[in-house]
């Protein structure tokens, strides 16, 4: 009884154990708010559809009905509360998105996927650039020893930082695509270029890439370099930056091992706050530019009133967030040796 | 005894009102050169408030309805920013617009600030289960970005949501930030000597949250706020962008819909696109230098010497 | 005001600078000379260090006491070459083994630090890089010290220079695998220690070493600095306010306030026969295990560096105040006695 006391102790105090607990919990909270919220308003996104279809006149397609049907059987609000939540529920465990209404015989999962190639190449790729970037300048503004012509970006990267995404792709559009046509408007390749994996495919990927993740790099990198430069500047009045100088160290190992080293810490917790804004940054940049993302399909989707794959997006966006920020928190304790992963 | 009435000797001193309030205006004009992010960030709203106001006054400005005008017209004379594809005209649009647009803001971020500073000081100040309670419903509300929940409510709402609703809405999703900066702070000055020291003089409870930490709270509480509404209005302008704004309202996300749903800048129409964004940036800029400003009052250490 | 080249009197020790300049490079370890530290701040100009001038051979143990305020945090600092914006050295020298430290340029004076002049800091609590284990920490110094690059000693040397380091301070070589936050206030300090003497060091500076620490560490700590600075042969300047430790740790003591030295002389007659009035005072205040007495404190408050009395300093909280000399002017700081230096009017003229 004592050991399995004992043990139940220090796996609860693990501090992994209770971050993936956090996690399954933000998971459930989040399908319970999906689920709950439409309810609210009473309306069933099914006949929704049938009515709106039935007022433009238009077709359904075939075997929507069917579908209805077994929508009905498993969620129809004539069943009991409880029995809805459960089958929610298990779907949503196994990954099982449900149908699309607006794409049927579609299913949500394999609109999303489609869509999320796309994004996540834009969004690692534009992540981890604008934060290394911007990390690496706002370290050498805060840098007193820094050469002093850099001091001249600090006014740029204050203004950008202000600027959301979606501002931004604006802009460019306007500037690099309309005023002067160097890069396309919008899209994820040619238009009428079937995908495949040619060079020529790459390149025209690449460059209609380029003005999406510009927005977003660019806007992105003040942020960073904001936050490094005030990180870097208050870890100048440490003691241990003091005592740094006073052992006559280079100013190279100083600026490295010991300023950036210890600044980097909150940079890293900041980076995981900001995943959220990231992404729903990178949405709506997707919409400005056609860019064929997640963001795209969630526009389309609510142009037509397809509410399962609005949820289905909003689940899935919630898990990787949530996926993400785990990842983010087991892994600091390896870069500040205060943190241990055993509590006491 | 009868006073005798001496005739007031008048003495070269201050003539205006400048000299004579000098000892007052002195200090604040030495603030403002110390500080000239916060004078640059309310310089730009006032001068978009000017803008507005200007408008409002001397601007035909019902003309911000479809079918007011001729449709896709560049600037000109009668119509300083054009039309657009549905014959609005869009320095009308502008004027009534910006307003909304802060006004969605100063809804949600008040009432975010409001819930959100209780919140956090109840978590702070009570500690025990309120504390953890309060504590994983901000983190999971960090971890959940707010305009995910925004697009679900949005959508669920029959007929879509006026303005004062997105503000309300936005609320819902606003708070979040404030109270974990407030229960912070709460926090750390929980421990403060001073706090202590009142609570020993028999200062009740209330009384020390008023008297004592209100007073220290304030410059966090301001840029909570400004912080607050600037996130407000991004998300705001965000749900519009993507259709789930007022459709009848000519607040600036809405335009920005209209602007990518009608291609504006395929088809060239610059003059459509140029004032949304413009407005936007200056907002956010000037919200922003507010907020940098701000930092300084709650952070003496950052204050530059003249 | 109508002497003003009595009153911003700019004599230093006579006796000081005269040593200084007539000593061989070998005579003194560190030589200061009229040394001025000034603070430019929007109110004004703060004198934090007023024409200090001291004198310390190989070996020797001076200790530094004042009250907060008084200057002698940033005498530690200026003597690293380590003031920072809005201070500056304004005035005076410092002579580091005959070379004169305030005219090097930075890249010279790093080479300096650790080298011939260490620093113990107060309160190691911080003054560790939280995210370096202890031994890189104490590698770093060394190997930023090099003279060239083929002179660069293996890993397995460091290591052995580490664990040597280490046990000389009394800890033992596990320490250093550790990280700082893993470890006590004393066993830091004892790291801190470690670190300055790892290149044999001139001088060592230790300011306030013992504040943060409790009393029985405290005695440990000040016994093995004072073990490991015989063993170098070092000098040590100990600067603090805690009037006990100085009287076990010092050869002599030297007494600062408001941003000048008043007395300076060995330990024992500091102790018994205090000279400068500020001096009598403070050891009059120091708890008696033998008497039971009032507690005696020194009425007043030290002087806004901003604003200093005119005068003599200290004039306004003097009990030997002399109206019409002390509030006019500016005692000079001279040797009075046989190896024992005060500035004040009550020994004017008197010359040893």
């Amino acid at each position: 009884m004592r050991f399995a006391q004992r043990f139940f102790v220090a796996v609860v105090g693990n501090y992994v154990f209770r971050r993936v607990l956090f996690f399954l919990f933000v998971v459930w909270l989040a399908s319970t708010v999906i689920f709950i919220i439409p309810r609210l308003s009473g309306q069933d996104p099914v006949k929704e559809k049938l009515l709106l279809e039935a007022q433009r006149g238009g077709h359904l397609q075939s075997g929507f009905e069917d579908m209805a049907r077994t929508y009905q059987k498993r969620f129809g609000l004539d069943r009991p509360i409880w029995i809805q939540y459960r089958n929610f529920i298990l779907d949503l465990a196994q990954f099982d998105l449900g149908p699309s209404i607006a794409f049927f015989p579609r299913t949500v999962n394999d609109i999303l996927m489609d869509s999320l190639v796309w994004t996540i190449g834009l969004l690692g790729t534009v992540t981890i650039l604008s934060f290394v970037i911007g990390t690496l300048s706002g370290a050498l503004l805060g840098w007193p020893r820094a050469p002093g012509y850099f001091k001249y970006l600090f006014g740029p990267l204050l203004t950008l930082s202000a600027i959301p995404f979606y501002l931004l792709a604006l802009l460019l559009v306007f500037l690099f695509a309309f005023r002067f046509s160097i890069f396309p408007l919008f899209g994820g390749y040619g238009i009428g270029k079937v995908p495949d994996f040619s060079l020529d495919f790459a390149l025209q990927v690449l460059r209609h890439a380029i003005l999406p993740a510009m927005s977003i790099i660019l806007a992105s990198i003040g942020f960073w370099a904001l936050g490094m430069r005030g990180m870097m500047v208050t870890m100048q009045g440490s003691d241990f930056m003091v005592q740094a100088e006073a052992k006559g160290l280079k100013a190279g190992r100083i600026f490295l091992r010991y300023a950036l080293r210890n600044a980097l810490l909150p940079q890293t917790t900041a980076l995981a706050l900001s995943l959220g804004t990231v992404l729903t940054g990178a949405v709506l940049v997707e919409v400005v530019f056609r860019y064929p993302g997640l963001g795209n399909t969630l526009y389309q989707a609510i142009r037509l009133s397809d509410f399962f794959i609005i949820r289905g997006f909003v689940f899935a966006v919630i898990v990787s967030l949530a996926l993400a920020t785990l990842i983010v928190d087991i892994t600091y304790p390896l870069l500040d040796p205060r943190v241990k992963y055993r509590k006491g | 005894m009868a006073t005798t009435y001496i005739e007031p000797v008048v003495k070269p001193g201050p003539q205006n009102w400048v000299e004579r309030n000098r000892l007052r205006i002195l200090p604040i004009y030495r603030y403002m050169r110390r500080n000239p992010s916060l004078v640059w960030g309310i310089g730009i709203l006032l001068s978009l408030l000017l803008f507005v106001g200007y408008g409002t006054l001397f601007y035909p400005h019902e003309r911000f309805r479809p079918l007011s005008a001729d449709v896709r017209l560049p600037p000109s004379t009668t119509y300083p920013f054009g039309t657009d594809t549905q014959g609005r005209d869009i320095f009308a649009v502008m004027v009534r617009g910006i307003p909304l647009t802060l006004r969605i803001g100063l809804i949600a971020g008040g009432i975010g600030l409001v819930l959100g500073t209780s919140l956090g000081f109840i978590a702070a100040y009570y500690g025990g289960w309120v504390d953890a309670a309060i504590r994983t419903v901000v983190d999971v509300g960090l971890t959940i970005p707010g305009l995910l929940i925004l697009i679900l409510i949005a959508v669920n709402v029959k007929g879509g949501l006026s303005v004062d609703q997105m503000g309300l809405a936005v609320a819902t999703v606003a708070w979040v930030h404030p109270a974990r900066t407030i229960r912070s702070q709460v926090l750390v000055m929980r421990e403060q000597l001073y706090v202590e020291i009142a609570r020993l003089s028999g200062v009740s409870g209330l009384g020390i949250v008023f008297r004592e930490m209100m007073p220290n709270l304030m410059p966090y509480l301001a840029a909570s706020f400004v912080g607050s509404v600037g996130a407000a209005i991004l998300a705001s302008i965000g749900l519009e962008a993507l259709g789930l704004g007022p459709f009848d309202s000519p607040t600036l996300g809405m335009t920005v819909y209209f602007n990518i749903v009608f291609s504006s800048v395929v088809v060239g129409m610059w003059w459509w696109l140029v004032p949304p964004i413009a407005a936007m940036a200056m907002i956010f800029v000037g919200l922003f230098l507010i907020a940098s400003g701000l930092d300084e009052w709650a952070n003496p250490r950052l204050r530059k010497r003249i | 005001m109508g002497q003003p080249a009595i009153e911003e009197a700019h004599l230093t020790s006579l006796t000081a600078a005269t040593a200084a300049r007539s000593s061989a490079s070998s005579e003194h370890s560190l030589v200061v000379e009229d040394l001025r530290v000034h603070y430019d701040t929007p109110e004004g100009v703060i004198k934090a260090v007023d024409g200090v001038s001291l004198a310390l051979k190989p070996g020797e143990r001076l200790a530094l006491v004042g009250e907060s305020g008084s200057g002698k945090s940033t005498l530690a600092m200026a003597l690293m070459r380590l003031t920072k914006a809005p201070g500056r050295i304004v005035a005076g020298h410092i002579y580091l083994g005959g070379k004169d430290i305030t005219l090097l340029e930075e890249p010279e004076m790093r080479q300096l630090r650790l080298n011939e002049i260490a620093l113990v800091p107060q309160g190691a609590m911080n003054s560790l890089n939280p995210v370096m284990r202890v031994k890189h920490q104490i590698i770093d110094g060394i190997l930023d010290h090099v003279a060239d690059r083929k002179q660069t000693p293996d890993s397995h040397e460091l290591e052995e220079r580490v664990n040597r380091l280490l046990a000389r301070v009394g800890l033992s070589p596990e320490v250093g695998r550790m990280f700082p936050h893993e470890l006590s206030g004393g066993m830091k300090q004892r790291v801190a220690m470690a670190i300055a003497i790892s290149l044999s060091p001139r001088v060592i500076v230790a300011d306030e070493p013992t504040s943060a620490l409790d009393v029985v560490v405290q005695r440990q700590i000040m016994q093995t600095l004072g073990r490991l600075q015989q063993g170098l042969d070092a000098a040590v300047i100990l600067i603090g306010h805690d009037m006990g430790l100085v009287a076990q740790f010092a050869n002599r003591v030297g007494v600062m306030y408001a941003g000048k030295l008043v007395e300076l002389g060995p330990v024992q007659q500091i102790f018994t026969e205090p000279l400068h009035p500020y001096t009598k005072l403070l050891i009059e205040s120091l708890p008696n295990l033998e008497e039971k007495k009032k507690f005696i404190g020194i009425p007043g408050l030290p002087p806004t560096l901003l604003r200093l009395p005119s005068g003599c300093v200290f004039h306004p909280r003097c009990p030997s105040f002399i109206k019409g000399t002390c509030e006019t002017v500016a005692p000079h700081y001279q040797e009075v006695r046989p190896e024992r230096e005060t500035s004040c009017h009550l020994y004017a003229g008197v010359r040893a």
